[in-house]
């Protein structure tokens, strides 16, 4: 009892101090008798005594309120408010809960699927192995990811409170340090690469023209178009190669927004008018005005079907019309909406198809320069769906034209 | 959704639990393994593929340990339908896994061969991206055998062709290399090699997905498989001009 009396006054030592001391300064002013301030001064302290007495039973009367929520908080609940992917799972390794997180990352965790069976990795078995076993009563291990794209984790297991034979699992994602390592050596690599070749020529052009072509007017100014036409071909690659690598640094996690994918391909068909113009190309429509809402980002698929309704303007310059159509479809058992860009020109031959979304893959490096491509924008097409759970379909017959269907999930 | 209906006898669940934990970590094993085969043979790391090479005894015991225990099960318990087909399909699931190790550790053996002299990256874009596409399959296959989800195995045929379609390309893309220069014969060869391994590796694939479709429904897969390899037909474009 009195100990507590003692750390109420501790607790208010400051205050206390102070009243003390203020007493004292006005004593001291007034020149009063002692009795006066000593009185003053136990007054002062009884009253924090009081005081702190009723803040104290307020404070104990809050946190045992608290205890009780708590303990009657759903563990699903505190799971689902964690933003890393969580994972409870039994002495059989089976899966109890998996928070949203770990859902959106994984894909399918219903309760009764079998851990070992879902992360197969083999430091993965030996974690599991080892909390379950109980030779550790918590471990963790970094745990890398390949397909479909490249993700690292750190992840711990360990047991749950005390006999609740429940386990959990928690993924801390670390793929931000290993994407930005990546991107700068793939940046730079392809930079080097794919730069060398414009530079060089550029390079050769203004040697010329400081020796041998000094003073030919005609050739001089056919060197100088020749050389404003790399130059502008290394600002479209710098910018190509930014795009991915910008779309390489985003989290691969489906985007969150919806969007309205007919209003987005009536936008690329307007911004793609006059190109298609020069080129002699039409651009039809071939579906509804209505709006049709999809899950996805407008940004970017508005940058996947430009490049796909650019490449039919471009290469399929010959067949004079690009049809841009919308059909419903499925893939699985998921509804999907299917968006179709046909040209009618010279087509692709079958070896070239599977391999066209690679980086800097041409079919043929002399109509791919003079057309002003670059090599990235169906890699670019590629990254986005894949970020988007959706995919891309060629289908081609050599001099009836290709067409590019972007199969996207439609909820 | 539970991997197995409840017996009298917890034992046999167990028994049947454990063959499914040991095929899942010979899978994951597998895909370790063509992964960092690979990835040696990209970035011409010997070490790398001397460990793939060492990891292949890995798989070998795996098979023989989920046959043993198989017959084990099945004289013990003398399962019956779904029981009898979950046995017998880990069996076949085990043996595919096994090729796919061994098919991985021949593409780490020419890593060397290959890599001997400095090549151009582009000439391992194709293969990787090919390995990529029956990496994708065998990941989708051996996700499909824990979820057991088989409504979802339509894209394994869809894969299937691709993965014909892109070793087709890649044959076409080598033989030209080679025609340019002969210096490039060697590389290209071994290549070629790694490129019909790494294709058998989604054949494999495939033929888990078909024994998964069998366990869970009791029916085969229906067939309609024409055979995607037209490299039988493929010839080098125009002759060669010097003699």
């Amino acid at each position: 009892m009195i100990e507590a009396l003692w750390r109420k006054l501790w607790r208010h030592r400051r205050l206390l101090t102070a009243g003390i001391v203020a007493i004292l300064v006005a004593h001291a002013l007034a020149g009063s008798s002692l009795v006066v301030p000593v009185g003053l001064s136990l007054l002062l302290v009884a009253s924090v005594l009081v005081v702190g007495d009723g803040e104290n039973q307020n404070g104990e009367g809050a946190g045992a309120a608290m205890a009780d929520d708590l303990q009657r908080l759903p563990a699903e609940h505190l799971a689902q408010a964690v933003t890393d992917p969580l994972i409870l799972f039994d002495r059989t390794a089976t899966v109890v809960h998996a928070n949203a997180a770990a859902i959106a990352t994984f894909g399918s965790l219903a309760p009764g699927l079998s851990l070992p069976l879902k992360f197969r990795a083999p430091e993965m078995q030996v974690l599991l192995d080892n909390v379950l076993s109980g030779s550790v009563g918590a471990d963790s291990i970094d745990y890398a990811e390949k397909l479909p794209v490249e993700r690292l984790y750190r992840v711990s297991a360990s047991t749950v409170g005390h006999g609740s034979g429940l386990y959990v699992l928690i993924f801390k994602d670390q793929s931000e340090a290993r994407r930005i390592d990546r991107m700068r050596a793939d940046f730079i690599a392809n930079a080097s690469h794919e730069l060398r070749t414009p530079l060089a020529s550029i390079s050769g052009f203004i040697e010329t023209l400081r020796g041998p072509a000094r003073n030919d007017a005609a050739a001089r100014d056919k060197f100088l178009q020749i050389m404003q036409n790399q130059t502008g071909r290394m600002a479209r690659l710098i910018d190509d190669l930014l795009s991915l690598s910008r779309l390489e640094m985003k989290p691969y996690l489906r985007p969150g927004s919806r969007v309205d994918l007919t209003g987005t391909l009536k936008a690329v068909i307007d911004t793609l008018t006059p190109l298609a113009k020069d080129n002699g190309v039409v651009i039809e429509r071939e579906f509804p005005d209505e709006p049709t809402e999809i899950p996805g980002d407008r940004d970017e698929l508005f940058q996947v079907f430009e490049n796909l309704v650019e490449n039919a303007c471009k290469y399929g310059q010959s067949g004079g019309r690009v049809v841009v159509s919308v059909t419903p479809g499925h893939d699985g058992p998921e509804p999907t909406v299917d968006v179709t860009v046909r040209d009618f020109g010279p087509g692709i031959a079958e070896e070239h198809i599977p391999r066209v979304t690679e980086r800097f893959y041409r079919i043929d490096a002399e109509s791919s320069r003079a057309q002003k491509g670059t090599g990235l924008g169906l890699a670019i097409v590629k990254h986005i769906l894949t970020r988007h759970h959706g995919r891309l379909s060629i289908a081609s017959e050599p001099g009836k034209g290709a067409a590019f269907t972007v199969h996207l999930p439609a909820n | 959704m539970p991997m197995q209906t409840m017996h009298i006898v917890s034992a046999y669940d167990e028994e049947l639990a454990y063959l499914a934990r040991r095929i899942a970590a010979m899978g994951g094993h597998a895909e370790r393994m063509v992964e960092q085969s690979i990835a040696a043979l990209v970035n011409a790391d010997a070490g790398l593929a001397q460990k793939v090479i060492a990891d292949d005894a890995v798989l070998d015991d795996g098979q023989r340990e989920i046959d043993d225990k198989a017959i084990v099960v099945i004289a013990r318990r003398q399962p019956m339908a779904t029981d009898l087909r979950e046995i017998i399909g880990a069996i076949r699931i085990s043996a595919d896994l096994e090729r796919v190790g061994d098919l991985a550790k021949n593409v780490a053996k020419r890593v060397v061969a290959v890599t001997e002299a400095r090549q151009p990256t582009s000439l391992f874009r194709g293969i990787e991206a090919l390995a990529e596409l029956a990496l994708t399959q065998l990941k989708d296959v051996l996700d499909i055998y824990a979820t057991r989800a088989v409504d979802r195995i339509g894209f394994v045929r869809d894969r299937d062709d691709q993965i014909d379609a892109m070793y087709t390309s890649l044959f076409r893309e080598l033989l030209t290399y080679m025609m340019e220069d002969p210096r490039n014969i060697t590389p290209c060869t071994h290549l070629l090699f790694c490129a019909k391994n790494v294709e058998r590796i989604g054949d494999h694939a495939t033929n888990i997905a078909e024994t998964i479709y069998h366990i869970a429904t009791g029916e085969q897969m229906p067939v309609e498989r024409p055979k995607g390899d037209k490299t039988d037909r493929v010839t080098a474009p125009g002759t060669i001009a010097s003699n």
